[in-house]
């Protein structure tokens, strides 16, 4: 058999192609990868921890010589080692949230929209009824449940509410799947159900879910920083971009750099993780433009 | 230039041309740079004319009228000379051409139900095109509006003015299409393959109608199509072309007749090879009339079908109750080894169920199934899908039906990773190649992904896949409908001779009467899911019994001009009813022009005057 | 049109019912009960109380008192602030909640719809870029980002509007708010609707309207735009719940007195009935606006009506 590799192998080789000449994807791609390298650098560039107190620069403005290098807050406390951080737990609990709510809805679609019917209509009522709900109420209601400075818990709210989404795109992929004629193909070549799912259905699914995975990471950082601000996400002393954001807007008209450096951080974050999946949106489906 | 090209310019004698091109060339400015799509087109077409203008898909023959009036996409340019009654087009302002298109030239489109507005009535559209170019008021707008709807033959037109587009049957919809068109009563009407979304004997009637309107109103018609058989019966003349250019132009008896272009030559004998009105003793050579061998000579039976019914629960209601549509109703046939079947019927004839259901790909509501001697209900599911290894199927969309996410080699390895376990990889591969080479791929071709191939490789695919074990059965749903001509044929050869070599029975369902022709033995007509007429291919064409056998095989154009118009003119109008209505008694008789008063009253029986024959008619006998 | 409405409205019965038994459930069965934040009660003086409060009963009884008493509209008392029912702080802070939010929802589809149209029929290379970049920040920054940076910039910069508060009601107060709430969905509602007409504008039915020497302005207006909205009207019920949630944080960060607060601060203080009877009201709230947006699509596309 001719082993022609080279000659253009599937949809992924074409779609890296066209993200590499996407040069906004490529831009914030590397941004990103900065911040991240940043975020986890930090602990080494700076003597400073999110908490150490310092007496004597108190509600400094940022001053390179003198070691804060975005300045401090009315504590005391780096704003740098603060600031990343904050960066540092968000992402971490936004990925981490992003994929129990990635797993779980992938599988509840998947299952809800192969097997159709009955089962179908109950799974996906389940979802319409959580859906009806502005969802950040039900995660202040699960953390108001809960001892409040659990980080686990916070991320077990998050992903438990996010699936619903995830859930209706990969059943109403999985419909449109199941009606194609190959599926039938399989089905009369005689293979059982199980192995269509996991031969035909998933991989041909993962596609767009990919590119949603994505688009759902920046949500989550969204929420996440969104409950900090309220007083409901992570807790004093820990900081998390919400929260550093909430204090910032507090003292904004006497230190406007408490306010302006995390919020300068998140809206890059959230930037460029929109960019990168719209432009992975657009790379595999050249038609959206 | 070449000589075919000298009769460009109409006879002397003839009126003026109502719009003349005269090199005109369209150009498209694509991100790989600029592609031409038509170079120099100089036609012309008279009042009372028509001109047909024929090509396959991408000759760019639609361009060259959409640049006429002024619809090319964004980045779309024409270049040359259109002259519509003294006046050029191409220069024109927006606003002047808007007074031009509906009024001076009225356009219709290929798919009816996507080139209608979905969210305004019929009635809106047809007022809106009436008040915009009539100094009328509304009220005589809707007047008009309902005498234009009686002209096309649109049945119920009081009613159908306050219905949507998706409410009416595609034949309906090119109706109201072409009123729209007239409503302005422009001297030139230009129909951009107008039937080609619709089943044969509407489109028929639409060309029987386009001929009709063409005379009463004596405006000029240019027909762009790809089938010569709508050209034959319409056309007084003809233009070719091919890749932009046109090759030939003459009267459409001289095209048709004696092509002087080898292109035109090739695609007037591929055309005249599916034409079912010419010689009926094209069955290929070795078929024998299946009933006339005995019993003996014929093998075991690999497919028994006994009286199968399809409902299907539709639509909504209060709490969930919903219509039925009786999809198919007491269908049975039998097929043994070496037999070839073709099913025939229009959209709704339940012939893909039958199909599906024969498979146990659907559940049947009521009616057997027995393959190869067994039945599948009574066996547990995987003995169930062992028995599917001697019954496959190959399907109508040839991309479609193959996972994008596998190589032609993992595609056709698949039913042996299912079947034949036993097998080590260098055995599936050797096997995979075989049968590759069967269907006549090459080799090179089975590390490609289904994208990268061509319509007539993947469905050749696709039947490598269902070839690869061997099968008993092959059904065929529909698998040349979306191919073009040239590779419909190369398929139906293919389907032959592998059919011919291994003996196994094949189930050709399909629309097109002239391929099943060339494969089948016996052919089963089905109209609203039940049988009419159970005969042999050679009977069935020459001398077909029932009422509505033969209004299919009048329908079908042929490409002979001096028979096709008269044939034309002889179609039969007549909607198809709704299936979840059907008439009672014998579902047919509404367009049967044989219809008495006992077809209302009883469901006509299946008669079977000789063994392997019959019929569903209650005056069968008479007619004959 | 009829029948497709009132089997949406049918649909929202049940999930109606879901949500006030969830509330209810957690109201009952939620961990720190009503009494636990001061010392320990006496026994006879807790059992008093429960009866008081009908928390003796069974389940099944309270679960139908409960129902009972949320059809009068009475959501019990709150736990945090002990004068008070949860009736009557939602009743003082639901007129400005609600002024805010459908003011917003109108002030993005104002905005946004026009804008995107613009955008598809004049499409130019500059108005492309500046439309996407535009709208790539508007969703991007979130609310209580922006919020705090406008009333840094209007209010402590500029000084041309207050930085927070809402003293007298005036409606300058409210400015801020509104933009910062809007704002986002204003973006992505451009963007949606440049990116669905231009879509629209290459369908077959656009075609053959100008085939018909309808004109420019009509086939755009009345051909094309409404199919082109179908997908703004999907995204309208996503769209109420982000302001919904949206106000939370603006009402946070502008001081204004609106029901947002009850909800964190309920939250926070564990005050169950309190937070529930919002959920109940802003699940109510939620369901009627998207039921109305439902409403809308089957008006615009005749065959979702018949699915």
């Amino acid at each position: 058999m001719n082993e022609d590799a080279t000659a253009a192998r599937g949809l992924w080789s074409d779609a890296a192609r066209r993200l590499k000449s996407n040069h906004l994807v490529v831009a914030a791609l590397a941004v990103l990868a900065l911040i991240t390298l940043l975020a986890v650098a930090a602990p080494l560039l700076t003597p400073w921890a999110y908490d150490t107190l310092d007496w004597r620069h108190l509600a400094q403005p940022p001053a390179l010589a003198a070691g804060h290098w975005f300045g401090t807050d009315r504590l005391g406390r780096d704003l740098f080692a603060r600031t990343l951080s904050g960066v540092r737990l968000s992402l971490l609990i936004s990925v981490l949230a992003s994929a129990v709510s990635l797993a779980i809805g992938v599988l509840w679609g998947a299952v809800a929209g192969f097997a159709g019917g009955r089962t179908d209509g109950w799974m996906m009522r389940f979802v319409d009824v959580l859906y009806s709900l502005p969802y950040l109420f039900v995660v202040i209601i699960l953390t108001s449940l809960f001892p409040r400075d659990n980080v686990a818990v916070l991320l077990l709210a998050l992903g438990a509410v996010g699936w619903l989404t995830t859930a209706r795109i990969v059943r109403a992929q999985t419909l449109a799947l199941k009606r194609r004629e190959f599926i039938e193909a399989a089905r009369a070549l005689g293979v059982t159900p199980t192995a269509i799912l996991l031969r035909h259905v998933v991989p041909n699914v993962l596609g767009p879910v990919a590119v949603y995975a994505t688009l759902i990471v920046p949500q989550m950082i969204l929420s996440e920083s969104f409950l900090s601000f309220l007083g409901l996400g992570v807790q004093e002393p820990r900081a998390s971009l919400g929260n550093l954001i909430y204090v910032g807007a507090q003292e904004m008209e006497s230190a406007p750099w408490m306010l302006l450096l995390p919020a300068t951080f998140l809206v890059a974050l959230l930037l460029c993780l929109n960019l990168l999946g719209d432009g992975l949106r657009d790379a595999f489906d050249p038609h959206e433009r | 230039m070449p000589s075919t090209l000298t009769s460009a310019e109409p006879p002397r004698g003839t009126p003026p041309a109502v719009l003349s091109l005269a090199g005109l060339g369209v150009t498209f400015d694509t991100p790989q740079g600029r592609v031409v799509a038509a170079r120099d087109v100089t036609l012309s077409v008279a009042r009372g004319e028509c001109l047909g203008v024929v090509g396959e898909s991408g000759a760019g023959k639609s361009q060259v009228f959409l640049a006429v009036m002024g619809l090319l996409a964004a980045n779309g340019r024409a270049h040359g000379s259109a002259r519509f009654e003294d006046t050029e087009l191409l220069t024109l302002t927006p606003a002047a051409l808007d007074r031009v298109r509906g009024a001076g030239i009225g356009m219709v489109f290929q798919d009816p139900l996507s080139s209608l507005t979905p969210h305004l009535t019929v009635g809106d559209q047809l007022s809106e095109v009436l008040l915009r170019h009539m100094p009328v008021s509304a009220d005589a707008a809707r007047e008009r509006a309902l005498t234009l709807l009686e002209r096309v033959q649109v049945t119920d037109p009081t009613e159908r003015l306050g219905q949507y587009p998706h409410e009416l049957s595609g034949g309906m919809r090119q109706r109201v299409m072409i009123a729209l068109a007239l409503a302005s009563d422009p001297p030139l009407l230009i129909a951009d393959e107008p039937t080609t979304s619709l089943d044969v004997t509407v489109q028929a009637q639409i060309l029987a109608l386009l001929a009709a309107l063409k005379r009463e109103r004596g405006m000029a018609l240019i027909l762009i199509t790809h089938d010569l058989g709508a050209v034959a019966g319409l056309a007084d003349r003809v233009a070719v072309m091919r890749q932009g250019r046109v090759i030939e132009v003459g009267t459409a008896a001289r095209v048709l007749k004696s092509p002087q272009d080898a292109y035109t030559r090739s695609l007037v004998q591929d055309a005249r090879r599916l034409d079912a009105t010419a010689d009926t003793s094209t069955v290929p050579t070795g078929r024998v009339d299946d009933a006339a061998r005995d019993d003996a000579a014929r093998g075991p039976v690999v497919l028994a079908v006994t009286d199968l019914s399809v409902d299907f629960g539709v639509g909504h209601g209060w709490l969930g109750a919903r219509s039925r549509l009786a999809a198919l109703s007491g269908v049975s046939l039998e097929l043994r080894t070496g037999d070839a079947l073709g099913i025939v019927g229009e959209s709704g004839s339940g012939k893909s169920t039958l199909a599906r259901a024969a498979l146990q790909l659907l559940h049947a509501t009521r009616g057997r199934v027995v393959w190869l001697g067994r039945a599948p209900e009574e066996l547990p599911p995987a003995a169930q899908r062992s028995l599917r290894r001697d019954l496959q199927l190959i399907f109508q969309d040839p991309l479609g039906s193959l996972d994008p996410r596998m190589t032609v080699a993992e595609i056709v390895t698949e039913p042996l990773r299912v079947h034949e376990r036993a097998l080590d990889a260098r055995a599936r591969l050797a096997t995979v190649l075989a049968t590759l080479a069967r269907v006549g791929l090459a080799a090179e071709l089975a590390a490609r992904y289904p994208h990268e191939l061509s319509g007539g490789q993947c469905q050749r695919v696709g039947i490598a896949r269902a070839m690869v074990l061997g099968p008993k059965l092959l059904v065929c749903d529909e698998p040349l409908s979306a191919l073009d001509l040239p590779t419909q044929q190369q398929i139906v050869t293919l389907l032959g001779s592998l059919q011919a070599c291994s003996q196994m029975a094949l189930l050709f369902i399909s629309h097109n009467l002239a391929l099943v022709q060339r494969l089948c033995a016996r052919v089963l007509v089905l109209y609203l899911g039940r049988m009419m007429e159970l005969a042999p291919a050679t009977t069935l064409y020459a001398a077909p019994r029932h009422p509505y056998s033969r209004e299919l095989l009048a329908a079908i154009p042929s490409v002979d001009p001096d028979i096709q118009p008269a044939r034309l003119s002889a179609v039969r109008s007549g909607e198809p009813p709704s299936p979840l209505a059907p008439p009672s008694g014998c579902v047919y008789r509404t367009r049967c022009p044989e219809a008495r008063a006992v077809c209302a009253e009883r469901v006509p029986t299946w008669e079977e005057p000789v063994a392997g024959q019959g019929i569903a008619c209650h005056r069968w006998r008479e007619l004959s | 049109m009829l029948s497709y409405a009132l089997r949406r409205i049918a649909g929202i019965v049940p999930t109606l019912l879901v949500i006030v038994t969830f509330s209810f459930a957690i109201v009952r069965l939620a961990p720190g009960g009503p009494f636990d934040q001061e010392q320990p009660l006496a026994a006879p003086v807790r059992a008093n109380l429960e009866r008081l409060y009908g928390l003796d009963q069974p389940l099944p009884v309270q679960y139908l008192r409960y129902l009972g008493a949320l059809l009068h509209g009475d959501f019990g008392p709150s736990l945090s602030q002990r004068d008070f029912t949860v009736r009557e702080l939602i009743g003082q802070g639901l007129p400005l909640s609600a002024t805010l939010g459908v003011c917003a929802i109108a002030l993005a589809l104002l905005i946004g719809i026009p804008a995107g149209v613009l955008a598809a029929v004049w499409r130019s290379r500059r108005t492309d870029f500046s439309l996407a970049a535009l709208t790539a920040l508007g969703i991007a920054l979130p609310s209580f980002v922006v919020g705090p940076s406008l009333a840094l910039v209007f209010g402590v910069w500029l000084r041309w509007l207050p930085v927070a508060g809402w003293e007298g009601g005036a409606p300058r107060y409210l400015v801020l708010p509104l933009v910062t709430l809007a704002l986002p969905v204003a973006a992505y509602l451009a963007r949606l609707t440049r990116g669905s007409l231009l879509e629209v504008l290459r369908a077959p039915f656009v075609r053959a309207a100008r085939a018909r020497g309808l004109g420019g302005p009509r086939v755009l207006l009345r051909h094309a735009l409404r199919p082109a909205l179908l997908p703004v009207v999907s995204y309208l019920g996503p769209a109420i719940a982000f302001i919904i949630t949206g106000s939370l944080v603006v009402e946070s960060v502008f001081a204004l007195p609106g029901t947002g607060r009850f909800l964190v601060q309920g939250a926070i203080d564990r005050d169950y009935p309190l937070v529930m009877g919002m959920v109940v009201v802003y699940g109510a709230l939620t369901l009627a606006l998207n039921l109305l947006a439902d409403l809308a699509y089957g008006w615009l596309d005749p065959g979702a009506r018949h699915e």
